[in-house]
């Protein structure tokens, strides 16, 4: 599993390599730049103007989602807008209440699992870590069946609909926690801990005054990841809806962009992606702040100072 | 060091939490394809003894999928060429853009980086309802390509188009291959390379002979990162072409648990499905175990 830590990115781990003086030079080469850069600048043209097309036809004039036939605002405000159809309007509400949810109930236990298989010496983390990690490498349409027969055939007390969705969901996005937290956490030493506890901390107090605030940018890194995924899923949270009432905009946006929906469905997707860039945006400025704020006070955190403590011991010995 | 029973506590709610939802879910797929069906009901009965499994599901499912002779075989194998396909269009696009992000950018760093997280905070969905607007048939695509002269009348490009539904899974998911490959390139030694070219390698040397090696793995780990979800994809095949003749693994596994009393195939596909990845994912596990031994991490 140690190359899906590597599979992410190093910011998220807080151990980003610094830059390499020789760079410069290879950035000098103008052709290679050139070429490079047309293409990198079409890629992203690719892969978002298509979203901002979309984003155009919500203000669409007329019933079409292909054809432009005129500005207008009455997608967003009209009679049959995003917020006067209740078919999109509670769809957005369950989306952004089940994501609430997730990142409550994902975060704690991931960060929690995440210290407990990092720092437990003992047989019982490999299997616990395979385990935990499991839903990362089978596909999920797969692990949505399985949670759809526990749930319906074994587990009766938790129920399809809001219940059903959100264990999906956290069950899905808990790697994703352990994931971040660990590669955060391999680069605390423990001797931090050690000292706090020989200097009288309880156990508590040393997790919660010494290894929490360490976590602290992977806490927040994982919460913006629990929060866009549970936004972002479909699969899980379709298999465990109920009724109509658990439709989240994912599932709208399936169930009617082929069919006759109006621009309407566009503006609900709309809502969804400007709340979660705001949001993630937000996350990760605090992050950045937590990031750098901690970096101040603790420069040298990749330094392991353990060979003290043992040594000492040994000394009173 | 933490007394262990605090330490035990910790995990406590965790190890309970995927003991039931991951070990038991799977348990109760296995359970349900090797079970049977209520006579009265029409529901899938899980059989949880392993002494009374009854293999009849997994057989049946088996030979349908079987190469050349199965009568899904073909679903099967046009799912496989699919992905193959679509992998090597991730590839080819994916690696310039995570390699220009991760080693040439400089000035321009940030915001391209920013654009290009911007997929996942957009959701799926929303990124495949785009699509289907600009290809309708009154859509975009074919007012620009009839307004070129390239065509004379408007083509459907939804109704069950191999290259719409490959381009599809390559739009969908390139996002999710060069985010690991962009974090692999950031994080290699880039001395290398400093060192190749002061002995006298020239770009495109350095870059076959040096890159493009200390690459593999993050290569690798994008190709599985986006493959998996690939074989489990129904639903970037149904908004973007909804027909049979482009039906996938996927597909097949969806359409089978719509109806209660083909659930038990749903399970049993599914099974089948998680056996077939484990032995594609083999090599790709010991040699990323190889090279994790190799850095000596």
């Amino acid at each position: 599993m140690t190359d899906l830590v590597q599979a992410l990115p190093p910011r998220l781990l807080g151990s980003e390599p610094p830059p390499a003086p020789w760079t410069a030079r290879l950035r000098a080469r103008p052709w290679g730049g050139w070429a490079l850069g047309t293409f990198v600048v079409a890629y992203l043209i690719w892969s978002l103007a298509p979203v901002l097309i979309a984003f155009l036809f919500s203000f669409n004039a007329g019933h079409s989602r292909s054809v432009w036939q005129g500005f207008s605002t009455e997608w967003w405000t009209g009679p049959g807008s995003v917020f006067n159809n209740p078919l999109y309007f509670d769809a957005i509400l369950h989306s952004f209440l089940l994501a609430g949810i997730a990142v409550v109930v994902s975060v704690p236990l991931g960060v929690s699992l995440a210290v407990f298989l990092g720092r437990w010496r003992g047989v019982a983390t490999r299997p616990a870590s395979l385990l935990a990690t499991l839903p990362l490498v089978v596909p999920e349409l797969v692990l949505a069946l399985a949670l759809f027969f526990l749930v319906t055939k074994l587990l009766h007390f938790v129920s399809v609909g809001t219940p059903g969705q959100v264990v999906g969901q956290v069950t899905y996005i808990l790697p994703l926690v352990i994931v971040v937290t660990r590669g955060r956490l391999a680069s605390i030493p423990s001797g931090f801990e050690e000292a706090a506890l020989d200097l009288g901390a309880s156990p508590v107090g040393a997790f919660r005054l010494v290894l929490v605030p360490l976590l602290a940018p992977a806490i927040l890194a994982s919460a913006i990841v629990a929060f866009a995924v549970s936004i972002d899923d479909f699969v899980i949270t379709q298999y465990m809806s109920s009724s109509s009432s658990t439709q989240s905009v994912p599932m709208v946006i399936y169930n009617s962009t082929r069919g006759s929906a109006s621009p309407a469905l566009n503006a609900s997707a709309m809502v969804m992606a400007v709340t979660t860039i705001v949001i993630c945006g937000l996350g990760y400025l605090v992050y950045r702040a937590v990031n750098r704020r901690e970096s101040i006070v603790f420069p040298q955190a990749s330094i392991e100072p353990a060979p003290i403590g043992p040594a000492l011991r040994e000394g009173m010995v | 060091m933490y007394p262990r029973r605090y330490l035990a506590g910790l995990g406590l709610a965790g190890s309970i939490w995927v003991l039931l939802f991951v070990a038991m879910a799977l348990y109760a797929l296995v359970a349900i394809a090797v079970g049977g069906i209520d006579p009265i009901l029409l529901s899938p009965v899980p059989t949880w003894n392993p002494l009374h499994w009854a293999f009849g599901n997994l057989q049946s499912v088996g030979t349908a999928l079987k190469p050349f002779s199965g009568t899904d075989w073909v679903v099967f194998q046009r799912t496989c060429i699919y992905i193959a396909i679509a992998l090597v269009g991730c590839v080819l696009i994916g690696y310039p853009v995570a390699y220009y992000v991760a080693i040439r950018a400089r000035r321009t760093k940030g915001i391209v980086l920013a654009l290009f997280v911007a997929p996942f905070l957009v959701s799926y969905m929303l990124r495949m309802l785009a699509w289907v607007g600009l290809l309708a048939p009154d859509g975009w695509i074919n007012s620009a390509l009839m307004h070129l002269g390239l065509m004379g009348s408007p083509l459907n490009w939804l109704s069950g188009r191999p290259v719409v539904v490959v381009c599809a899974l390559i739009y969908g998911w390139v996002p999710y291959f060069i985010l690991p490959l962009y974090a692999s390139l950031a994080r290699f030694d880039q001395r290398y390379l400093e060192a190749s070219r002061d002995l006298g390698a020239g770009t495109w040397q350095t870059f076959v002979h040096v890159t493009l090696p200390l690459s593999r793995q993050g290569i690798y780990a994008g190709m599985v990162i986006v493959a998996l979800p690939m074989f489990g994809d129904f639903f970037t095949n149904a908004l973007v072409s909804g027909t049979s003749s482009t039906a996938m693994v996927g597909t097949l596994i969806n359409t089978y648990a719509q109806s209660q009393t083909n659930q038990t195939l749903a399970a049993a596909a599914a099974v089948w499905l998680v056996v077939f990845l484990g032995l594609l994912l083999l090599p790709y596990l010991r040699s990323s175990a190889r090279a994790t031994e190799a850095v000596g991490l």
